[in-house]
């Protein structure tokens, strides 16, 4: 680096590249660089506390990822695997959920409040799932939900709905841990859906196990207008298998994973394929973001990894890939309905409670009407996403209805965000209160691509 | 029982018959009377006789404007219900998609025959069937505040006595008959407010004048004076007595009903316009791609998509409101709901439509103009986006109107 761009202050520090500096500019700089200049240590003026260990609440440090169990290879190569079947709807409109559904809803919503909540600030803080919360997601049978019985798992037909439900009463409790605790589940499922019969056998008794790995699908690359199905993760053919080379963000649990679906191209179309954690030339590194820190979120490093010839997971013309693009979008959308779910639920008894001039602020219309229009729209989401997903288990294609419940979730669940702190004033600025984390974590529901998929 | 939220099987014959017949009959003639505000729209007379043999023989599902009442019918299946709420919020949705203001002008289709509908003992029903019923409200001095109205019904033998001043009375020179709201005694408040069918010709109501207006020109809005009108007792609606308990809630029993299908004639409107931009934008190149990101496509292609995105919420909402009317769960809440949404994204989308088209939208040579003159009623009658907001609140916030003004 030259000593002239060095000095320029734009290009890094989220600074334009067209800043120039002013000569008070400079002083205040050179100040900076003295403040954060390792002298000051080696004068022993601060305390050296810095330990080079994997710290998921810093970026910037990379480790190899986890030496995870090796999936032990079983099944017939290139048959094609098991499949749900998919649901069969009478073209009755109903919002009804079938009584199994909601059996399975009342178990998760208690889960959310008791295990799920208590835990989020904290977890929030760390960027780490606490094993409780982990283990009380297991038991509950989150990771098999969208498996079907003869692979395990517990459900006769195709699972969307379900999905859909599940992961909105968790991210009542809270979207990080929601995500943590969805996301080897969501691979299960990806097998559930596309896997040969060689990898449904491979990977996934290890999911219908008492040990159920880590495991997350990494799409998203941290580029700005990044359109995930334009990825610039590459694999390339060689004699027995595919070399693959890219950086991949937002991947839950990144450090602890024992299996990734990375997303990458392939002769020009987006592939998904399984890469086992350990690969040579796979790396990971801490990438907390502004929300969904619980999820422990990583970037991935692939350099140059070698996978299999069976390491594709569906169709290498695109179909399979935007399958799961929508369905993970679909799985957003539901954690975002139940994060505004959340806001509303917080905010009803807060702005009655809480009183100005003399009377509850909830008797003013400017606040009441906000909160109306927090419950029209989030009932909006809701009733968009569960289309999108019954249709998702009817087989139908659901590229529209996607599309639409996204568009719609992200804008009015950032909206619901910013008037939960706004409606509690000072009071959701501050930590005291969750709407500040609602209002990071909502930010993430147009933003995220794949990570976890109903 | 399972979640579905695609449009019913059984309703798509009628939906499919309402699209033709607005496409057929509607479309031809909507830019005619725009134009010829306060002309009588002839061509309906036949429309209105074909909707009247389908509802005889059943092909139309009992949709309608007198398609929204609560079936107290027992469903012996004991399965959900896809109803008359459904079906007559997806053909007038459709209707609207042909011209707003022609289906409002429709024969026998009035929001007074909603109020029979919602309000009225089966002895009224007989006896008011095949009536195309007016409905009037709203007074000079008296808007959302319903139930501030000050025009009097006083009881004299075996009649009413009615005077006061009636105003924004849709299609009050061509119905048969009015459905106009008056109060047994002010002083007992909204519990005295009562609705009364007052047929045509009756000596003391005389139509005023008729506005211009901004939309809906198709329809007549007529200023309505009741001067010492008798009305016989029995064209009472529902129950004569002042059941201070019960309040308001009898007469306002037909905004229930009266909101999903206001929300789906915002619906159909705001449907014209996406429909129509969106081959003028893929004529100008502009295709949206549902699977890329919005930000990664033109303005206008991120437009459509978000306009697209608002009215499946607006239409989501009003399925909602009329499947729970369908089965019989109490929907004030979700009406309102669909009606602000419905009515704040039907201006929004014909607006905007306007603007992606240009001078094109703007000029008179496309609907797209007409549509968003059209659509702002919408957001008004019934209940305004406003008055909608403030019922979501109080029942959200569980809160009373006195606590939340």
């Amino acid at each position: 680096m030259s000593l002239l761009t060095s000095l320029r202050p734009g290009g890094r520090h989220g600074i334009a590249a067209t800043e120039t500096r002013d000569p008070i500019g400079y002083a205040v700089a050179a100040l900076s660089r003295l403040a954060q200049s390792d002298v000051l240590d080696r004068l022993g003026l601060r305390k050296q506390t810095e330990t080079a260990v994997y710290t998921a609440t810093r970026g910037g440090f990379r480790t190899i990822t986890r030496a995870g169990r090796t999936f032990a290879r079983a099944g017939a190569q290139g048959s094609p695997g098991s499949r749900p079947v998919t649901a069969t709807r009478p073209g009755v409109f109903d919002l009804t959920p079938s009584e199994d559904e909601q059996m399975l809803v009342d178990v998760v919503t208690e889960l959310a409040a008791e295990v799920l909540r208590p835990a989020a600030a904290e977890a929030d803080e760390t960027c780490v799932a606490p094993e409780v919360v982990l283990k009380a997601g297991l038991e509950v049978g989150l990771p098999i939900l969208g498996l079907p019985e003869e692979l395990g798992g517990i459900t006769e037909e195709r699972s969307a709905v379900a999905g859909a439900l599940v992961a909105e009463a968790l991210a009542h409790g809270d979207l990080g841990l929601a995500v943590a605790s969805l996301a080897p589940g969501s691979v299960a499922t990806a097998l559930g859906l596309w896997g040969s019969e060689a990898q449904q056998q491979t990977y996934l008794p290890a999911f219908t196990s008492d040990d159920v790995p880590a495991a997350a699908i990494a799409l998203t690359e941290p580029t700005v207008l990044f359109d995930v199905l334009a990825p610039a993760t590459t694999a390339v053919r060689t004699d027995d298998g595919f070399v693959l080379n890219g950086l991949k963000s937002a991947v839950p649990r990144g450090a602890d994973a024992e299996l990734f679906v990375v997303g990458a191209s392939l002769d020009g179309a987006p592939v998904l394929f399984l890469v086992e954690a350990g690969a040579a030339g796979l790396q990971v590194e801490a990438d907390p973001a502004m929300g969904v820190r619980a999820a422990g979120l990583a970037r991935l490093h692939l350099d140059g990894v070698a996978v299999p010839e069976d390491a594709v997971l569906g169709t290498t013309d695109g179909t399979t890939y935007a399958e799961c693009v929508r369905l993970s979008r679909l799985a957003w959308c539901a954690l975002g309905v139940g994060v505004g779910q959340a806001v509303l639920d917080y905010v009803t008894p807060y702005v009655k409670e809480r009183e100005a001039f003399g009377e509850p602020v909830a008797h003013r219309q400017s606040v009441a009407f906000m909160v109306a229009n927090i419950a029209i729209e989030l009932q909006a989401m809701r009733l968009l996403t569960w289309k999108a997903a019954s249709r998702a288990a009817a087989g139908k294609d659901i590229a529209r209805d996607v599309a639409l419940a996204r568009q719609l979730c992200a804008d009015k669940g950032m909206q619901i965000g910013l008037d939960g702190v706004q409606l509690l004033g000072g009071h959701g600025f501050v930590k005291e209160h969750p709407v500040e984390r609602w209002y990071r974590d909502l930010r993430s529901i147009g933003v995220m691509e794949g990570t976890v998929l109903i | 029982m399972a979640i579905n939220l695609d449009d019913p099987k059984k309703f798509r014959p009628l939906v499919g018959q309402a699209h033709q017949v607005a496409m057929n009959m509607l479309r031809p003639i909507s830019r005619k009377y725009d134009k010829a505000e306060h002309a009588y729209p002839k061509e309906l007379d036949m429309l209105a006789a074909m909707i009247d043999g389908l509802s005889e023989s059943g092909a139309s599902e009992g949709a309608g404007a007198a398609g929204v009442k609560r079936d107290e019918k027992v469903d012996d299946a004991g399965g959900v219900k896809n109803g008359t709420n459904l079906a007559s919020v997806m053909s007038i949705a459709e209707m609207c998609w042909g011209d707003v203001g022609l289906l409002l002008s429709m024969p026998r289709q009035g929001l007074g025959n909603s109020a029979i509908a919602s309000v009225a003992d089966a002895e009224q029903q007989a006896r008011f069937e095949g009536v195309w019923a007016g409905m009037a409200i709203t007074e000079p001095g008296t808007g959302s505040d319903s139930a501030n109205i000050s025009t009097t019904a006083v009881l004299d033998g075996d009649h009413y006595v009615i005077n006061g001043e009636k105003i924004f009375v849709t299609s009050g020179d061509r119905a048969d008959a009015i459905v106009v709201w008056a109060t047994l005694d002010k002083s007992l408040g909204r519990a005295a407010i009562k609705s009364f069918v007052v047929p045509k010709g009756t000596p003391g109501m005389s139509v005023e004048r008729l506005e211009h207006k901004l939309g809906i020109k198709a329809s007549d809005t007529a200023t309505i004076r009741f001067e010492d009108c008798r009305v016989p007792a029995e064209n009472l609606l529902g129950s004569p007595e002042i059941d201070t308990k019960q309040g308001f809630a009898g007469a306002m029993a037909t905004f229930d009903n009266t909101r999903p299908l206001v929300a789906s004639m915002a619906v159909g409107c705001a449907r014209a316009s996406l429909d129509l931009t969106r081959e003028l934008l893929s004529q100008a190149g502009v295709e949206v791609d549902y699977d890329r990101p919005a930000l990664t496509q033109s303005a206008a292609a991120a437009k459509l998509l978000q306009m697209e995105a608002d009215w499946e919420a607006a239409y989501l909402l009003m399925l909602q409101a009329a499947w729970m009317a369908d089965n019989r769960q109490p929907n004030s809440l979700e009406a309102s709901m669909a009606k602000a949404k419905a009515g704040r994204v039907g201006s929004d989308i014909t607006l905007s439509c306007v603007q992606l088209a240009g001078s094109l939208g703007y000029s008179e040579s496309e609907l797209l103009e007409k549509w968003a003159r059209d659509s702002k009623i919408l957001d008004i009658f019934e209940g305004t986006q406003q008055i909608q907001q403030l019922i979501v609140a109080r029942r959200v916030l569980g809160l009373t109107s006195a606590e939340l003004k």
